[in-house]
């Protein structure tokens, strides 16, 4: 399978009052074709920043990519113009974001806001237009989409507006599609309606799909690999099912075993790890995760580990893996 | 249970306080606002000691030196009944100033306690004193204080008054829509389970929180309260001669306008740069109140 | 939304007539007996009881309440003490000068006001931005009637590019519009660029952004409509200020508006005119804010909208 998307070492910074905060400290990672990559990790720790800066939409001031480079279908998207990104966005790479609520226009109706995605970027009639919308309307499961097309966002549901944001972002078939916490917002119930939507047109555009989160559920549910960030780097990358059965970086660890389980002792009360992640603008020396960690030795302290393999497919950035190996089922009992 | 809603309300304590620090915080950083600060205290500092530094008695007419343009003895000429303009000035800016903080303050106590009564109390309290501001926000606010003058007739005490009223309205709309935004906090919810009187919550908790946003307001109000002072001043609606009100001044000034250029400009001066203090002092404060919540 | 704008304008009714009560109100709270100063200073006491039985003044509040209010309905707001006119001619006969004033320097305010704001808010050079800023506050420092005469002084009598006194042409319409337009027009400066800078840190914005339209077109579609709803919603209090501006504008100019009408009125106390025009001046302003109002609900679809429908 072809590489559709290859970062390459990606550094974001927000330069303000207090100081630079190092949102994003050189991330690197590939993306294949039809592949569905969750991106996990707490707030802050980079994961939005990460995909803003691949779809250059950090604001600047005070923001700034500040080094690497992303590689989509042969372009480094970061030595683009504007214009040229503008094409881009919308067509090849669509994102949608977190809150439905404020992200559609509240004075336009969302019939203008999808055909305006449509007439950006193709020379299409009205008419041609409108009949594009209804049919990807549909697609995302509005009922009556004949005549919602003519409503506005507040009329519209909390779940509803996120298909219409889905719906927006598929009018030019893109290659990717970003996804930033889509459902974080929503019900369970509505959450697990997208999700079955999205794998569903992910399937029949045959795209590729970047999904951010902090929920350990619903990458579970989704993606086909997992990557797992701290304090804007990457700490694990794995197949999603390694992941779960055999995370070797400490912090997923933490993680996974924060999770209330349906086995397992009851009577304990549940694991939370230890301390607060560390402020982007005064870092740690060293692996930025040591503070908190159980596993530390002095050298974490010092060199900061780098994205090793320790298996196939799996990568993980840390000194002490040896100590980790099967750790996870024995914190189960 | 107890536990958890002690450390609630002792965050959100915590909380309020690092907001003052970050207030006066960003406010020395910002080098306009303190430029607006300075002039101001300079304004009320020198309208203070006027009687001291004043080289001559406002009133005092001298018949040899009458429309003398600036010079050594007079620093910015005298009118047409030779008193000095500059220490007209400085005396002026006492009945400006007097006037408009009063009005300011008087305006500024009232609809606080009826801001917070019908914005906390609620209820059938609200509804009567909305409606009532409602019918008096239906006249155009110079209307509102032009008719007061009518009625009592004019004069600077007049203006005082009508100024105070009028401003009523407007100003307990606005502190109502504070105590709305800060009714709904954790720690008033907490107050209000531990069991604290409306009286209590209203004085020690809200009115704390919505001191800021009324402080800014309140600043620019003073701004156009001068404004509006020597502006009915200089219709002949507020303070009469021999007042060294700048207004006034100005008025006198009428006649004079090619002969005596200084008769004009100086006292409009006074005013411009008292309310463009004002305005920088309030912008500063706005400032230093904004963007850091917002972070 | 048809039904909202009815009712906007029967709720206009109510509003008028407190007007109009508050009004009453005014003139029984002044003080000094309306009698006795129609009649003069020669007039007997039995005179003065005479008039006032005869003007209904010894009646109770509210008949005397329901008696001005049928009259004002029928547009008779008395006669004026000194040239025994009816005010209403009066008013109407000084009106055509405010509302050319008013009209020229509302939009100029707009035009301008608007513009610079806008300007400011979305030029990237720091420069720019703070020349405008540093313009619209001193507009809104400066007193007006200060900046009219320094005007006057400096393109009347000195340049001789305007003149100065009387006339209704449009050379003399300039200069006192242009120095009623400047408050408003600084504040909506500093508002619409307050406005759009918040509106561009919005959500919708970086959806638009994600979709893939240029700066300027979000500028267009999204952002400026949006920015003028704050804006819009202090046109209102803007319309007030003009007002409450010509009063002092048109004393300086010498023009025969409604303005300076209401001054001398006061100076006079000629109360049916003080009331004439106070009435006339509010009730306008009503009118206005109800057709603001109604612009509103065509910016922002959400204002209309019942929200009882909304969820699903």
């Amino acid at each position: 399978m072809e590489d559709l998307l290859r970062i390459s070492n990606l550094s974001t910074s927000f330069f303000t009052h207090e100081g630079e905060v190092k949102a994003v400290r050189g991330i690197s990672l590939t993306l294949k074709q039809g592949e569905i990559l969750g991106i996990v990790g707490e707030s802050g720790s980079g994961k939005s920043v990460s995909m803003m800066s691949v779809m250059r939409l950090i604001p600047d001031p005070p923001g700034r990519i500040t080094g690497g480079e992303v590689w989509f279908n042969g372009r480094n998207l970061l030595a683009l113009s504007e214009r040229e990104m503008e094409k881009i966005r919308g067509s090849e790479i669509a994102m949608i974001f977190q809150d439905p609520m404020t992200s559609l226009n509240p004075t336009l109706t969302i019939g203008f806001q999808i055909k305006e995605a449509l007439k950006v970027h193709r020379r299409i009639s009205e008419a041609e237009a409108t009949r594009e919308t209804i049919k990807l309307l549909k697609l995302v499961n509005i009922p009556n989409a004949v005549q919602r097309i003519r409503d506005y966002p507040h009329m519209f549901s909390g779940g509803m507006r996120q298909r219409v944001m889905i719906a927006m972002a598929l009018t030019c078939s893109p290659k990717l599609l970003i996804a930033d916490e889509p459902t974080t917002a929503l019900d369970v119930t509505i959450q697990a309606q997208l999700i079955q939507l999205v794998k569903r047109l992910r399937k029949e555009f045959g795209m590729s799909v970047i999904w951010i989160t902090h929920d350990l559920g619903v990458v579970a549910r989704l993606a086909t690999r997992v990557i797992v960030n701290y304090a804007g780097k990457i700490v694990e990358s794995a197949p999603v099912e390694t992941l779960y059965d055999s995370p070797r970086h400490p912090y997923t660890l933490g993680l996974l075993s924060s999770l209330p389980t349906m086995t397992g002792n009851r009577k304990k009360t549940l694991y939370a790890i230890p301390g607060q992640p560390p402020s982007l603008i005064n870092l740690p020396p060293g692996c930025s995760f040591a503070p908190r960690c159980l596993y530390a030795t002095p050298r974490c302290s010092e060199t900061e580990p780098s994205l090793n393999q320790i298996a196939e497919e799996h990568y993980t950035a840390c000194w002490e893996t040896v100590k980790t190996k099967g750790v996870l089922k024995r914190i189960d009992e | 249970m107890r536990d958890i809603r002690v450390t609630e309300v002792s965050k959100a304590v915590k909380k309020k306080h690092l907001l003052d620090s970050y207030i006066l915080r960003s406010f020395s950083k910002n080098p306009v606002a303190l430029f607006g600060f300075a002039g101001f205290f300079m304004i009320i500092l020198v309208s203070l000691l006027a009687p001291v530094i004043a080289p001559y008695s406002p009133t005092e007419m001298n018949y040899d030196a009458i429309l003398v343009s600036p010079c050594g003895d007079h620093l910015l000429g005298t009118d047409d009944l030779g008193r000095d303009i500059l220490s007209r000035i400085l005396w002026g800016g006492r009945e400006s100033l007097r006037v408009s903080l009063t009005a300011i303050l008087l305006a500024g106590s009232v609809s606080i306690v009826l801001g917070l009564l019908s914005g906390y109390v609620g209820g059938w309290v609200d509804m009567v004193i909305m409606r009532i501001a409602d019918v008096f926000l239906s006249f155009p606010h110079i209307l509102l204080v032009i008719s007061i003058v009518a009625i009592i007739g004019p004069g600077l005490t007049t203006i005082l008054i009508a100024l105070g009223i009028s401003y009523i309205p407007g100003a307990t709309r606005f502190v109502r829509g504070t105590v709305l935004v800060v009714k709904n906090r954790d720690y008033i919810t907490a107050a209000q389970i531990m069991g604290a009187s409306k009286l209590y919550i209203m004085a020690t908790q809200i009115l704390p929180n919505i001191l800021a946003p009324i402080i800014v307001y309140s600043t620019l109000g003073l701004g156009s309260a001068i404004l509006a002072t020597s502006g009915l001043s200089y219709i002949g609606l507020g303070a009469q001669p021999p007042s060294p009100e700048w207004g006034a001044m100005l008025n006198a000034a009428r006649p004079y306008l090619r002969d005596a250029w200084w008769m004009s400009v100086f006292p409009g001066l006074a005013i411009f740069f008292a309310v463009l203090c004002i305005n920088l002092l309030g912008d500063g404060l706005r400032d230093a109140l904004d963007p850091r919540l917002k972070n | 939304m048809i039904s909202y704008i009815i009712k906007r304008i029967l709720l206009l009714i109510p509003v008028l007539l407190g007007v109009i009560l508050l009004t009453f109100l005014i003139a029984q709270v002044t003080p000094g007996d309306p009698a006795a100063i129609a009649l003069g200073p020669m007039a007997t006491v039995q005179d003065i009881a005479d008039l006032r039985s005869h003007l209904g003044l010894d009646d109770p509040l509210h008949i005397q309440f329901f008696r001005y209010l049928s009259r004002v309905v029928q547009g008779d707001l008395g006669l004026s003490i000194r040239g025994q006119t009816p005010v209403l001619t009066e008013i109407l006969l000084r009106l055509p000068s405010t509302v050319k004033l008013t009209s020229l320097a509302m939009a100029m305010a707009l035009v301008f006001g608007v513009g610079a704001g806008l300007i400011a808010a979305v030029t990237r050079r720091k420069s720019l931005e703070g020349v405008v800023m540093v313009t619209a506050l001193i507009g809104i420092s400066v007193p007006s009637f200060w900046m009219a005469i320094l005007c006057i002084v400096v393109f009347g009598v000195n340049l001789g590019w305007v003149s100065v006194v009387g006339g209704e042409g449009f050379k003399n319409l300039i200069l006192p519009a242009f120095t009623l337009s400047l408050a408003p027009g600084a504040f909506l400066a500093r508002l619409t660029r307050s406005s759009m800078k918040e509106v561009i840190r919005e959500d919708y914005i970086r959806t638009a952004r994600a979709k893939g339209l240029s700066w300027f077109r979000i500028t267009e579609v999204h952002a400026l409509k949006n920015s003028m709803i704050p804006v819009v919603t202090v046109i209102g209090l803007q319309i007030a200020a003009m007002l409450g501006g010509t009063v002092f504008i048109e004393s300086v100019f010498a023009r025969p508006g409604l303005g300076r009408f209401a001054v001398n009125a006061i100076a006079n106390r000629d109360f049916p005119q003080i009331q004439g025009v106070v009435l006339f001046l509010a009730s306008a302003y009503a009118v206005l804010n109800l057709l603001v109002d109604i612009l509103y609900t065509v910016l922002d679809p959400r204002i209309s909208y019942n929200r009882k429908d909304s969820s699903k």
